[in-house]
């Protein structure tokens, strides 16, 4: 098993190794990988959608594809790009940082991924089938139950492989944090970044089962013929609102905290100074995610819910605005006095300060249940939500790209490109988005297919596409600059800013598959840092070279994916046609036996012998 | 990973705080059935369901604390973490189910 990095392997032996890895780092960059296919995806739709609006009564796409375009565009973005690539990230930069060999399942881990992976197939194998969900990305009822064909389906279905994915992983995540931090490494050491991962795995742990039962319950309701959601039987609608943003609120910060992270760990390593507030950011974390559960229903002012409901869920809200101000704050004073370098990652961090902050501030005003009366189901919402998303998390993503690229690949994304790709980005985005929250106060609805002539709304809507082009442009640019790296990107030093302060840095850029040759033994916050300032060249090790026990590959996540696969297709058809129970039997058969040799076949990894160990130069 | 379990030698001690461990395990459990025989009798007895209703919640919820307090050791030291999370989990649910039913089912 051992892989000596320098032997060459051919395409099969390569391509087993990659489907049957268990190794974190291996699946952060598939995650990667992943999600930076369907972000590609998920902006080709929005393109298109731009496009489609470019000027009054526009006919460039018909009137239901549009319908799949937003649905289609909404779903793949959070779930099968922002998440992933998010998840990717902590996969691959969390154990590292705390000093740790792998997660602490990595069989888990590999199933999350490939339940994730497939999940995404699946809901992109109905643009193929006869038509992709139409019913926007909440999949509000009635309209969901109502929406003719498989489309809602394959989001049901879609949906429910990839959360189960994720949530495995959010388990995954917490118990490495618990019990996996390297010796010395206490909590009140650990990187903002892991602390974002263990916050933000906590709010999946709790989010995504309302999902799951929200999910299950539309899933009865379309093939089993239910009544969950049918106010004609007894059903009521307004549950399903409710379950979707009982997750879906908890979702945006599991989108936003590890952004937050991101940023922490950016802005000290570039302004040479440590996080400012460290005990106040954690803190704020914490505050996030608690008062994060209980904001759901500011989805829902206008539903009905009462003026006491209403205020209660108001007042929640904006008490958000209190943590997330002190973290503003503080990234401010990280960078007050602080010895600033400028490159790709830092104007991204940079310029999502301020991008954010307009975020937020339109939420403060969102959060006002009266106003939002005014501003429901306006442009005004989605010109705040992408200021968030985009400006927070997507931001969040290429700053850490252009950060932890060296540390992942070996190599330096190149700087030119990257800044380029950046100012077209930061300037389309903000011609994109900014002119929408005056579209959306003017009275133009979302997810309408054509606007009206001379309602003052053309020359908006034509500069918000102009803007989409250019964010377009920054995309491929970004594109381009990650296959040049890898061609002749500049080589890396494991330290590869010269200032790293965490963990990540001590070990090779890419590292050994065991990460770290010996435990490193934690003396502080920022200890790579510590060691530096006392002239150490690499960290003070806690423990002799030894031999390393390690996790063995295994097939088996992909083959039991593939059973769930089967069935949830079948379970999709079987409604019009009993022959497809055979899919469903089928799938269920393939996944539980998976389960079952999982469970009954001893496998205690490998060890890698302490004379292999000592040949690896870290 | 360390494990204090794995040492070969269990002291006394040890032993002895197994022994009490194991006569908890014991009694929660009786208990449990016990409570379990209960609610059955009570709807078995056709007692009014203002009376009832109630009285199968508070048995459900001694039931969960057993649950959660001496099979899922949320008691024991150097399980803080576990019941933290677990804590806020059902703090969670606790939440949602109040407000569907002030605000939805009521």
């Amino acid at each position: 098993m051992g892989m000596t990095s320098a032997q060459k392997s051919g395409f099969g032996a390569t391509l087993w190794d990659w489907l049957t890895t268990v190794d974190h780092k291996k699946i952060g960059i598939l995650y990667l990988a992943a999600g930076a296919f369907f972000f590609l995806l998920g902006g080709l739709e929005a393109v298109i959608i731009r496009i489609q609006l470019i000027s009054p009564e526009n006919d460039f796409i018909s009137a239901g594809l549009y319908n799949e375009m937003i649905t289609m565009h909404g779903t793949t973005m959070i779930f099968f790009a922002a998440t992933p690539l998010l998840f990717g990230l902590m996969n691959y930069i969390m154990p590292l940082q705390i000093g740790a060999r792998d997660v602490a399942f990595p069989f888990l881990n590999s199933l999350g991924f490939w339940l994730f992976l497939f999940g995404g197939i699946m809901l992109n194998i109905s643009w193929f089938t006869g038509g992709a969900p139409d019913a926007g990305w909440t999949n509000y009822a009635p309209l969901s139950i109502q929406s003719p064909g498989h489309g809602v389906d394959y989001y049901v279905m879609g949906l429910q492989l990839s959360g189960a994915g994720t949530l495995m992983s959010g388990i995954n995540f917490i118990v490495t944090i618990v019990l996996m931090r390297a010796p010395g490494m206490t909590y009140m050491r650990m990187p903002l970044f892991t602390w974002t991962t263990f916050v933000t795995s906590i709010l999946v742990l709790f989010a995504f089962p309302a999902l799951t039962v929200g999910l299950f319950l539309m899933m009865f309701d379309r093939m089993f013929g239910s009544a969950f959601f049918d106010a004609a039987l007894g059903g009521n609608a307004v549950i399903w609102q409710h379950l979707f943003w009982i997750f879906g609120h908890p979702e945006v910060y599991i989108l936003i905290l590890p952004a937050f992270g991101v940023f922490s760990e950016i802005l000290p390593t570039f302004a040479k100074k440590r996080l400012f507030g460290y005990t106040a950011m954690v803190f704020a974390t914490f505050l996030i995610a608690f008062l994060g559960f209980m904001v759901w229903a500011h989805h829902m002012f206008t539903v009905g819910l009462g003026a006491v409901a209403n205020s209660i869920f108001a007042v929640a809200t904006m008490a958000i605005a209190v943590p997330t101000g002190i973290k503003i704050f503080n990234w401010l004073f990280t960078l007050w006095g602080g010895s600033i370098k400028i490159n790709s990652a830092m104007l991204w961090s940079l310029a999502f300060i301020p991008s954010f902050t307009i975020g937020g501030m339109t939420g403060v005003m969102l959060a006002s249940s009266v106003a939002d009366y005014q501003y429901h189901d306006t442009y005004f919402v989605v010109g705040h939500f992408h200021y968030v998303i985009v400006g927070g998390v997507v931001f969040a993503l290429l700053a850490a790209m252009h950060y932890w690229w060296p540390k992942m690949f070996g190599r330096y994304l190149h700087e030119g490109m990257g800044q380029l790709a950046f100012w077209t980005f930061f300037i389309g985005f903000h011609l994109t988005f900014f002119i929408q929250h005056f579209l959306g106060l003017m009275g133009m609805p979302r997810r309408y297919w054509v606007f009206l002539e001379n309602q003052g709304l053309d020359t908006g809507n034509w500069i918000s596409t102009l803007g989409a082009f250019f964010m377009t442009f920054g995309v491929i640019v970004f594109v381009i600059n990650m296959i040049y790296t890898t061609i002749k990107g500049k080589k890396a030093p494991g330290d590869a800013w010269g200032t790293g302060r965490t963990l990540e840095w001590a070990t090779a850029s890419p590292p050994i598959h065991f990460n770290f040759k010996q435990m490193p033994l934690v003396r502080g916050l920022d200890p790579l840092w510590i060691e530096k300032m006392e002239g150490n060249e690499k960290m003070t090790p806690a423990e002799p070279v030894d031999e390393i026990h390690m996790p063995n590959g295994s097939i088996l996540p992909l083959i039991m994916t593939i059973g769930f696969f089967i069935a949830s297709l079948g379970f999709i058809y079987q409604a019009g046609n009993s022959y497809w129970l055979i899919a469903v039997y089928l799938g269920m058969a393939i996944g539980l036996i998976c389960m079952l040799i999982r469970s009954l076949k001893d496998d205690h990894g490998y060890h890698i012998p302490k004379e292999e160990v000592e040949r690896e130069d870290d | 990973m360390p494990d204090k379990m794995s040492t070969r030698k269990i002291n006394s001690f040890q032993k002895q705080k197994n022994k009490q461990e194991m006569q908890k395990m014991v009694v929660s459990f009786a208990l449990m059935i016990f409570f379990t025989l209960v609610a059955f009798a009570l709807v078995a007895l056709e007692i009014p369901s203002t009376y009832v209703i109630p009285l199968l919640l508070i048995l459900a919820v001694v039931q969960v604390g057993f649950q959660f307090f001496y099979f899922m050791h949320l008691k024991d030291k150097g399980h803080e973490v576990p019941a933290q999370i677990i804590y806020g989990g059902i703090f969670v649910t606790v939440l949602v189910a109040l407000t569907f039913t002030v605000i939805t089912w009521w």
